[in-house]
């Protein structure tokens, strides 16, 4: 009797978990698509009409980055972190902090100098997971960002860490830049490059 | 009335071979297509990029941009040319300075920042394609 109830438990255990475990997973992936990011109008009004005139929307081989690509880190660990501090987003979607092109203007700064900081304490971590120093070909690069590139490639070759990390140059590459962003980067102790 | 006659008929003759003629020897831009012939398709020209910029074609041209700005926008809030001509950061990004003259005002006055009469840079300094010309050109610049 006792060793029918237990088995009767595992397997009652096993079915809540597979199915809790992958609601779980499901949930987490279906708010990580780009057609969920810009359900909401604040995304799609804004940012989202920005990228679409950016290389990373459009380009010759037809690769495209969407919202999670940049913003939702891949691995798990840091995709729960990150999951977990973008819901006071919902509040404030509550809240309409957002929730006009002129309030959205006013944010822009303080909400781009929160990602940029983000990127730049990963080592910006979302680029690597398509752009990497070690990948590059610089004699296909145009002389100006191959000169740029240079000294990175061979640190990245020689297995020394770089001195300088994507998000470091390529601020507004995918979103318009926020007035007033060189002093605010210039004056962040995370952002500042010293120069 | 015979030669009268003869001077008119060989004078519409040649009246109207004269259009025919002219036809063979102008062409159009589209070439010696039928009308609903496809046009041929043309390569896109690149931006060019040329360190050290292009020569000036007369004095006081403003300075054509050595480089592609697809990246670049210029809008009310932020000009990202800026990022390198700016006086503050041209000698570290190497980049050409922003001309003293593009801080003067409409009344003559010299501002801290950007004249909204030079803001646009683009409506002044254009980029250059490496576009065959559709039709002979002998320009030459001033020197």
């Amino acid at each position: 009797m006792f060793a029918k109830s237990a088995v009767t438990l595992l397997l009652v255990g096993i079915v809540v978990g597979v199915a809790g475990w992958g609601g779980f997973n499901w949930a987490m992936e279906a708010t990580n698509t780009e057609s969920f990011c810009i359900s909401c109008h604040e995304m799609e009004e804004n940012v989202f009409q920005e990228l679409q005139e950016t290389v990373h929307f459009t380009n010759r081989t037809g690769v495209r980055a969407t919202c999670p690509d940049c913003h939702v880190p891949r691995d798990w660990k840091h995709k729960v972190v990150r999951k977990i501090k973008a819901s006071s987003e919902l509040y404030h979607k509550l809240m309409g902090t957002i929730d006009t092109p002129e309030k959205f203007e006013e944010n822009r700064l303080e909400m781009a100098m929160r990602e940029w900081e983000r990127m730049k304490s990963t080592d910006s971590r979302e680029c690597r997971n398509c752009h990497k120093f070690a990948s590059m070909d610089l004699e296909k690069q145009q002389s100006r960002s191959a000169d740029r590139h240079d000294p990175h490639y061979w640190d990245a070759i020689d297995g020394l860490s770089p001195s300088k990390t994507c998000i470091d140059c390529h601020k507004g590459i995918a979103h318009s830049l926020p007035e007033g962003w060189e002093d605010a980067v210039a004056n962040n102790p995370v952002l500042s490059t010293g120069e | 009335m015979k030669k009268i006659a003869l001077t008119v008929v060989m004078g519409l003759t040649g009246f109207m071979a004269m259009p025919f003629s002219a036809n063979a020897e102008v062409q159009s831009l589209r070439g010696s297509l039928e009308i609903n012939d496809d046009s041929k398709s043309i390569t896109a020209a690149k931006p060019m990029s040329q360190r050290g910029g292009f020569e000036r074609s007369y004095k006081l041209q403003p300075p054509m941009i050595p480089h592609s700005i697809e990246k670049d926008k210029i809008t009310l809030k932020t000009n990202t040319c800026m990022r390198c001509h700016s006086a503050e950061n041209y000698e570290k990004e190497e980049a050409p300075k922003v001309g003293d003259s593009h801080f003067i005002a409409a009344d003559g006055k010299t501002l801290e920042t950007l004249s909204s009469r030079r803001y646009f840079c683009s409506q002044c300094h254009a980029p250059q394609n490496d576009a065959q010309e559709l039709v002979e050109n002998t320009f030459k610049g001033a020197k």
